[in-house]
């Protein structure tokens, strides 16, 4: 042995492999610059695992870098873990970034699409800049992500980007890990990327036979167009919009005729925040979603009048008005630049599709698609990988409540109170979004639509198929809802190959959705209050208007809605003076003439109906909470026919939200004890209460208002009648009806007044954009003996 | 149970608990009518029950459904109807002259249609047991030579074509058994169909498909071709012969005319060279005055049946479940 000297601390060698969001989102520049810092040398690579690093250097420095890895990590990423292992140290100096290896399980997350970052914007309006007005700047903080990833692991090669090999400026600053665009996979220039183009229709001949030509200056033209009243579809992230001037009158009358749309509101696109201010009511919460880099469409409720930039015709008679902000440089060179030539401050910005199908994202299907719609296509050559249709969220009761979650969330999971066996749900047949779950983790796909639609059913399968892929989850299990003639079932049933297929009960998904995102581990039931349209119940009947007591494993009905016949089915449905009839008819109330629900049915219709409920034709019998709505909006006089999804549910939510004076009177339901079965709350007296009331000339706006109050003080007695039965003090609410702002705080203020704890939805939609979550958790949930 | 539906529930009776149990080859796909080698002939072969309520409506009665019911299943393979079979299970206390009045229809009814009853059976049952007249029919009719028409020869690219319009007699018998006024009178289309066959048969023996659509419609007809060719069908809403008083009652009463019973109508999968001229002949004969081309077979989406809407958009149209359940939420 020979003596021992001075020597060094010995250097530690540790693999470091890091899970989660960690591709595509400036990942390995960071831990090159973290390395560097800390005076680790080693190398860094992407793998289809995620990020993986091998740093060598002092115990004291590795230890710190394991640590910071995670902490200090970047914006867009989501770190889920970290391991890390010790190796034989190997020597050498420097640190370096090294090809990204395929192969192997894909584990690892993809980012969603980011809109443009404040850096990008900067040097977008940058005359100096050599990406001046390029309308694909991007960098590792923003831009494309999910929708043109076609494998993993997240490179170029691996993107709809591939096909633009990088000129010599941006190939450097894509490899010099000091540099913003370090590895951000769809960096580009005017000399290198994608190219913008504007096809115009011509019309020739007189047969009206119509081709489409291109045309120079493609944004200016483009621009010019839109303030000429014309119609374009655009090439955005997730697929193509139809876009007019928001406020010329003329072309959004154009589109809304076009698209077959009835009064069904437009969403929004509007230059900044100063062009809505006068518009809509904007707090805190909204800006903040409304500035962020998922850029969502966020539900404003409207003030009584101004502004000459939106016409009425965006959104006639709706309460709200659906706003974004621009999210790619493409949009806000639509909307202009400070010095250009003025133009439309604010664009309807509608999904590119017929009516019912999925969101257009092929180029010549646009063409095809969209040729009755547009007038030009401003479009470019980088492809649209997978559809992603615009979020909806608003704000209730202070905090987000996601209507669509979609584009800037999806593929981001959610993560699990509870593991789950690998499992596949499909959700529902309308605003269907499905779920893929694993162990702790469960990815809700994006807005998929409306599965009547064979182009909706195909646009599942390419998105279920890519969402296995980037996910490297193969379903064991599949999870669908009971309702026999849903086509997310039957699609179940097909494709199950052996595996089995597991039915979850329409509302017990909802209320384990709620519970799933609230984390509730489901060791102790709640009081689930499961209020929508339609769910296929127990019974065979038409379930909507459900207090259950429920945890994952199962659930009792408690409490519902009176039965009531549903005449015609989903017809009633676009017809709520039907629905009140059928209430008054159940509740055996008179169908006085001088209601307005009954002049609003024709006279012909309304012998006809009356036989009909009489013989029970064709009549379900429905608890749906969402009809009573309906019905009520009906009988209060403020909607008759709904052109769009819920609509008259949304005019007496906007209704009852106008009426600022005291309710006067407090109406209640009457609650029929079951015995031994659930408990039925009877709206007759409500309905007696409003006809009565209308009659006495009370304006619609507090009928409504009382209408909302009877509904939640309703929720607040069957809940405080079970908590005393079943010592149950926390109430999850669910179902589409929890969309209404004004019911949803109205229920959350009484429960918590009344000690509840109260489960909303935050993170997925209440409505059956959210459903999947549930049937997954339910379906695959690994249960304790 | 609602295994009458004509639906799903029927064929799952079908499938799991007669084919079985009878075990005989002829039945397997359970045509309406089997088509059988009996001493060196081709022999359509065919029953039915006629159970409707009430006996008599606009345009028909139970005698005419009875006759025009099985005379149409032999027509659907081709056959040329010539015997019926005919028993009748009546309750007791029936009013002679009720079963006398569905007697006279079913001798009117078999004249128009060119086929004579051979042989038949009386039944009476207590009352209360029945519901007045049970009518079951059987037939026998013989197929022409070179003709072979079967619910799985449909093959991409044959013109589907519909004799008329759809949903009348559906819609006729509903409105008086349930006393609807829908302010128009709308009488059934109960039809014998072998002279239209026959008249089709002359442009072109190769006919692939014919269907009656009668429980569950035009859907029910066509899902089930679509099902036993392993072929999609794709039609053009447009194109869909609904008589507006049609539309008017299936929107008051939330249904969807697809799915509604015809008598009168039949589907045709014709090759594509032959449709024009299959298509002539039919406007020509007096019960295909109203015929249309309704839509194609495509290789696309084989077993499944879709309508592309007036907005360009593509609806799948289901097999018609017992009842028509609300899916909106
Ligand atoms: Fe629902
Ligand atoms: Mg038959
Ligand atoms: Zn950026
Ligand atoms: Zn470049």
């Amino acid at each position: 042995m020979t003596e021992l000297t001075s020597a060094p601390v010995a250097a530690e060698r540790r693999r470091v492999q890091v899970r989660g969001v960690v591709q595509g989102v400036g990942f390995r520049p960071f831990v090159f610059a973290l390395a560097r810092d800390l005076e680790l040398a080693g190398w860094v690579t992407n793998t289809a695992e995620g990020v993986l690093a091998e740093v060598e250097g002092g115990p004291g420095a590795v230890a710190a870098f394991c640590r910071r890895v995670a902490a200090d990590a970047p914006p867009l990423a989501v770190v889920e873990g970290v391991e890390h292992q010790v190796l034989p140290a190997a020597g050498g100096t420097g640190f370096t970034i090294r090809a990204s290896r395929g192969g192997g399980a894909a584990r690892t997350l993809v980012s969603p699409d980011t809109a443009t970052c404040r850096d990008c914007l900067a040097e977008l309006t940058d005359p100096q800049d050599r990406r001046h007005r390029h309308p694909f700047i991007t960098c590792t903080h923003c831009g494309p992500r999910f929708t043109i990833v076609t494998g993993l692991p997240y490179d170029r090669a691996n993107t709809t980007m591939s096909r633009f090999p990088m000129c010599g400026r941006c190939a450097a600053e894509y490899a010099d890990p000091a540099d913003r665009r370090f590895h951000a996979q769809p960096v580009a220039c005017h000399d290198c990327g994608p190219v913008l183009r504007l096809l115009v229709r011509a019309v020739s001949g007189i047969s009206g036979v119509s081709g489409v030509e291109e045309r120079p200056e493609p944004l200016a033209e483009a621009r010019r167009m839109l303030g000429a009243g014309r119609i374009l579809a655009v090439k955005g992230l997730g697929g193509y919009h139809l876009a007019c001037d928001a406020g010329n009158t003329a072309a959004v009358a154009e589109l809304r005729r076009r698209k077959a749309r009835g009064r069904k509101p437009f969403a929004l696109m509007v230059r900044d925040l100063a062009v809505v201010e006068p518009l809509v009511h904007l707090g805190d919460a909204e800006r903040e979603l409304l500035t962020g880099n998922r850029r969502p469409i966020v539900l404003l409720r409207r003030r009584a009048q101004g502004g000459d930039q939106v016409c009425a015709e965006v959104a006639p008679g709706s309460p709200d008005l659906g706003v974004m902000l621009p999210y790619t440089p493409l949009h806000h060179l639509l909307l202009g630049l400070p010095g250009d030539p003025p133009g439309p401050s604010a664009l309807v910005m509608t999904s590119g599709n017929l009516s019912g199908e999925p969101i257009v994202t092929d180029d010549r299907e646009a063409l095809e698609r969209l040729g009755e719609l547009a007038d030009a296509w401003l479009t470019h050559d980088r492809a649209i990988h997978v559809p992603c249709d615009d979020s909806v969220l608003r704000v209730v009761a202070g905090e987000v409540l996601p209507v669509r979650r979609s584009r800037g969330y999806a593929p981001l999971p959610l993560t699990l109170p509870v593991a789950v066996d690998p499992v596949l749900a499909t959700g529902g047949d309308l605003k269907n979004a499905f779920c893929l779950a694993a162990g702790r983790q469960a990815w809700l796909s994006a807005h998929i639509g409306d599965m009547d639609d064979l182009a909706t059913q195909s646009a599942f399968e390419r998105a279920e198929a890519q969402l296995e892929a980037i996910t490297g989850t193969v379903p064991q299990v599949l999870a669908t809802d009971r309702h026999p003639g849903y086509r997310s079932t039957g699609w179940a049933r097909r494709n199950a190959g052996g595996r089995p297929v597991r039915t979850v009960q329409h509302h017990h998904a909802h209320i384990a959705a709620v519970l799933a995102e609230n984390g509730a581990d489901g060791s102790r039931p709640v009081l689930g209050v499961a209020f929508d349209g339609t769910g296929f119940g127990e019974d065979g009947a038409v379930w909507g208007g459900e207090l259950l007591l429920a945890d994952y494993d199962g659930f009792r009905r408690l409490a519902h809605l009176a039965y009531v016949p549903l005449p015609g089915g989903d017809a009633t449905v676009h017809l709520p003076y039907r629905m009140a009839l059928a209430h008054l008819h159940a509740a055996r109330l008179p169908w006085d003439p001088a209601l307005p629900c009954t002049t609003a049915c024709p006279d012909t219709e309304r012998a006809v109906l009356a036989r009909q409920l009489e013989r029970g034709l064709n009549c379900v019998p429905t608890s749906s909470m969402g009809r009573l709505f309906d019905a009520a909006a009906s009988l209060a006089g403020v909607c008759h026919r709904a052109e769009y999804e819920a609509q008259a549910a949304i005019e007496l939510e906007a209704a009852a939200a106008s009426w600022a004076g005291p309710l006067g009177e407090r109406w209640s339901f009457a609650v029929h004890p079951g015995g031994d079965g659930p408990d039925r709350i009877d709206a007759a007296p409500v309905l007696a209460a409003l006809a009565a009331g209308l009659r006495a000339g009370t304006p619609p706006a507090l009928l409504a208002a009382r209408f909302h109050d009877a509904v939640a003080m309703t929720v607040r007695q069957i809940c405080g009648r079970a908590r005393e039965e079943h010592a149950v003090d926390t109430v999850a609410l669910s179902g589409g009806v929890f969309a209404n702002a004004v019911l949803a705080t109205a229920c959350l203020d009484g429960l918590r007044a009344d000690g509840f704890t109260v489960l909303r939805h935050r993170l997925v939609p209440p409505n059956d954009g959210g459903l999947a979550l549930g049937q997954a958790v339910v379906a695959a949930r690994h249960r304790s003996s | 149970m609602g295994h009458g539906g004509g639906g799903t529930l029927s064929s799952e009776l079908v499938e799991h608990v007669f084919a079985p149990a009878f075990g005989s080859p002829e039945l397997s796909g359970f045509p309406d009518s089997a088509v059988l080698r009996l001493g060196g002939a081709r022999l359509a072969f065919s029953t039915d029950s006629f159970v409707v309520r009430p006996l008599f409506f606009p345009g028909g009665s139970i005698g005419d459904l009875a006759v025009n019911g099985t005379v149409n299943d032999l027509a659907m393979s081709g056959a040329v109807p010539a015997f019926l079979s005919c028993a009748f299970l009546l309750e007791e206390g029936v009013e002679l002259e009720t079963v006398a009045r569905v007697a006279e229809a079913i001798g009117a009814a078999a004249r128009a249609a060119g086929v004579r009853v051979a042989t038949g059976d009386t039944k009476v049952v207590e009352s209360g047991h029945g519901d007045g007249v049970y009518v079951n029919t059987a037939g026998i009719g013989l197929v022409p030579d070179g003709v072979d028409i079967r619910p799985d020869r449909a093959v991409p690219g044959d013109v589907v074509i519909v004799s008329g319009p759809i949903g009348l007699h559906g819609v006729a018998v509903m409105s008086v058994r349930e006393g609807l006024e829908f302010g128009v009178r709308i009488e059934s289309d109960c039809a014998p169909l072998g002279g239209l066959v026959a008249a089709m048969l002359a442009v072109t023996p190769d006919l692939h498909v014919l269907r009656d659509p009668t429980r569950g419609g035009v859907a029910a007809a066509l899902n089930e071709i679509a099902a036993s060719s392993s072929v999609g069908v794709l039609l053009q809403e447009r194109a869909l012969p609904v008589p507006p008083e049609v539309a008017n009652a299936c929107a008051l009463l939330g249904l969807d005319p697809l799915y509604v019973a015809n008598e009168g109508k039949l589907v045709a999968f014709v090759p594509r060279e032959h449709a024009d001229a299959v298509l002539a002949a039919m406007l020509a004969h007096p019960l295909g005055a109203g015929a249309r081309i309704i839509g194609e077979c495509v290789d696309a989406h084989p077993g499944m049946v879709v309508a592309r809407t007036a907005f360009g958009a593509t609806r799948v149209v289901d097999r018609p479940l017992g009842e028509q359940l609300p899916r909106i939420c």
